[in-house]
């Protein structure tokens, strides 16, 4: 602040006003010292009495020494009791630059209806009807957003769908080959941990070749789908609502709606036929590196061998269980691929909102997944599956 | 709300008949009513804030009207179906703030899928047009570059090129001058003059950019958002010179002031 001549963290705050009745009701404030915010900010309540009898008021800042803020928002407090209560006020007193900042703070009044009402403050039945319209409204969103992928699928099984066939090819890459790494690594580690879990209890009885049906049952009915599901929602779900996220903010996607191109066909599109058509393939190739780290366990460490784990585990499952784990991960696919190019779309026009949208596309897909996961369980259970 | 005028007799290209724009319950201009004629650059000015953006996203088709319609020559835009409005959008280049280039494509690649997909052009004919394009902005030889490797002015220019790359009836500029040093907003205004000319391009430019307003504005509105109403029209030299309201005189003499 311009007459401060001390730094923050040096000056004392010692700061005062005093009040000096004149004549003919008329006041003076004397302000003295030096005022700094590290000192807090003096309450007006104090000057409140003084000023119930006073019709005019001046200022006396002979002794003031430093001011920076805290004095500012003194006064800017105070002339508004002083308005309210209809006092004249004379500011010749008051240094040049203090005067020039409170002329600045007054310059443009508060606009009308600007203020938003903290959401606290709102009555509870309010916030509760605030609540269903949102709810309502992003229903209506989610549906609309359905609505129009459905046409653009519409379009793609005509064969006049608008999008880039290379795009598409990309995305399968990103969905499939790049995705093998971290898939092998949590299901192999899978497959390891369902054969430690197993080998404890199967152990008691001697039962250790049965590790082979837990690892293969587990992994191809369950564990195959829902941990490819979890991986790529967290990178891919994730990667697709940051993408479009960030397309919204910086206008790429209204410069494809403003030059005749559908984003939904070009954008959305893609992206939901590669990660529907590569997650059984993931998932597959997921059951396998699961068997095989049971196996690793099982060969390794409870001394079954090769051949038995392999006769055990063919033995175990069958056709039907693998399509199972396929058709689940096909639902998870069209799930996580739906709800995050969904949060993507509905991104807001900033940067903190692109992280939110990618937050939100994530959470989405795995509840998504999981509340799919218990449907599927009790159709198949009541199917025989 | 007065008629507005044709300055120079040209037949109106495009015309807005008692829009309102709303988000929600925030109306933000109510029963907006202009013409935009061939061959005029036409301003759309007023202070930050005025709903000068949100006008020209209406006019390109990226928000729906709260109320009013929107013509290109005789046919409605606003009622039009998918079909029928990309046709309209087929005619129209638009250079967004930010330049919007798609981030995933190179520059000759952002130019080539709007002639890849609206002309009968092979791969090796669509990289030339786009290298021409490129060229006409000082952009030949970046035709490989992803918009991430070029600067913010670059990246304006290339936005540029593509939104003249279907050599459209109409183009759009969103605050053409935002992120430019002054010299290079002034050979962008001079390059659209050029546009104007050569394309022979009805031209719409948002701005509040006084210095560009009066260089190549040959008519315009002023919006004002405390009245959310246009509060001036016209060539906006007249209205520098004529103007009796007390904003849009502020806006212009100020503005003028400044860029001298």
């Amino acid at each position: 602040m311009a007459k401060a001549e001390r730094s923050l963290d040096e000056a004392a705050h010692t700061g005062a006003f005093a009040f000096e009745t004149t004549s003919d009701n008329a006041l003076v404030m004397h302000l003295s010292g030096s005022w700094s915010l590290k000192g807090g900010l003096p309450s007006v309540a104090d000057a409140r009495e003084r000023m119930a009898s006073a019709t005019r008021l001046s200022f006396d800042a002979r002794e003031l020494e430093a001011w920076d803020t805290s004095l500012l928002t003194f006064l800017v407090k105070f002339l508004d009791l002083c308005k309210t209560n209809r006092i004249a006020v004379d500011r010749s007193g008051l240094p040049s630059g203090l005067s020039r900042l409170l002329d600045l703070a007054e310059a443009v009044p508060e606009r009308k209806g600007a203020r938003k009402n903290k959401t606290s403050d709102r009555p509870v039945l309010e916030r509760i009807g605030a609540t269903t319209i949102a709810t309502a409204g992003e229903t209506l969103d989610t549906l609309a957003f359905l609505g129009e992928l459905t046409k653009a699928f519409g379009r793609f099984f005509t064969l006049r769908a608008r999008y880039r066939a290379w795009d598409l090819m990309l995305f399968i890459q990103e969905c499939g080959a790049e995705a093998l790494p971290i898939v092998t690594l949590i299901s192999f580690l899978s497959g390891v941990i369902l054969a430690f879990v197993g080998a404890v209890q199967l152990r008691l009885f001697g039962g250790q070749i049965y590790i082979a049906d837990l690892v293969a049952i587990g992994m191809v009915r369950e564990m195959g789908a829902i941990m490819t599901a979890v991986i790529m929602a967290g990178r891919t779900g994730a990667a697709f609502a940051a993408q479009l996220g960030t397309m919204k903010v910086t206008q790429e996607i209204d410069a494809f709606t403003a030059m005749g191109f559908p984003p939904m066909e070009f954008l959305v599109l893609p992206r939901i036929i590669a990660l529907t058509a590569m997650m059984p393939l993931l998932c597959l190739y997921s059951d396998v590196v699961g068997i095989l780290g049971g196996a690793a366990i099982g060969v390794g460490t409870l001394d079954i061998s090769w051949a038995s784990y392999y006769l055990e585990t063919t033995r175990s499952i069958d056709l039907a269980y693998i399509s199972v784990g396929v058709i689940k991960s096909v639902v998870y696919g069209v799930l996580i691929a739906f709800f995050s190019c969904l949060r993507g779309m509905q991104c807001g026009n900033s940067s903190s909102a692109v992280g939110d949208a990618t937050t939100s596309a994530v959470v989405s897909s795995i509840v998504a997944s999981v509340v799919a996961n218990g449907i599927l369980a009790v159709v198949f259970y009541v199917l025989w599956i | 709300m007065d008629k507005a005028t044709h300055g120079n007799g040209a037949r109106p290209h495009i015309t807005v008949r008692d829009l309102t724009m709303a988000y929600g319950d925030f109306v933000v201009m109510r029963d907006l009513n202009f013409s935009i004629n061939d061959g005029d650059v036409f301003i759309i000015m007023g202070g930050s804030g005025s709903g000068k953006s949100t006008l020209l996203r209406h006019l390109i088709g990226l928000e729906e009207p709260a109320k009013g319609e929107i013509f290109y020559g005789e046919k409605n835009f606003t009622q039009a179906d998918d079909g029928e409005r990309q046709k309209i959008l087929r005619r129209v280049g638009v250079l967004f703030q930010s330049g919007a280039l798609w981030s995933s494509m190179t520059l000759a690649e952002n130019i080539g899928l709007l002639l890849e997909d609206y002309t009968d052009l092979d791969a090796e004919e669509i990289r030339e047009v786009a290298s021409l394009k490129l060229a006409l902005v000082g952009l030949k030889g970046f035709e490989d570059y992803y918009p991430s490797e070029i600067s913010g002015g670059m990246q304006k220019r290339a936005g540029l090129a593509r939104a003249m790359a279907l050599d459209p009836e109409v183009l759009f500029f969103d605050e053409p001058s935002s992120g430019l040093d002054p010299v290079s907003a002034r050979l962008l205004d001079e390059l659209i003059l050029e546009l104007r000319d050569s394309l022979g391009a009805t031209v719409v430019v948002v701005t509040h950019e006084v210095a560009s307003i009066l260089a190549i504005g040959n008519n315009s509105i002023f919006l004002d958002e405390d009245t959310n109403a246009i509060i001036a029209r016209g060539h906006p030299k007249e209205m520098l010179a004529h103007s009796t309201d007390p904003k849009v005189r502020a806006f212009l003499t100020r503005g003028e002031a400044e860029s001298k």
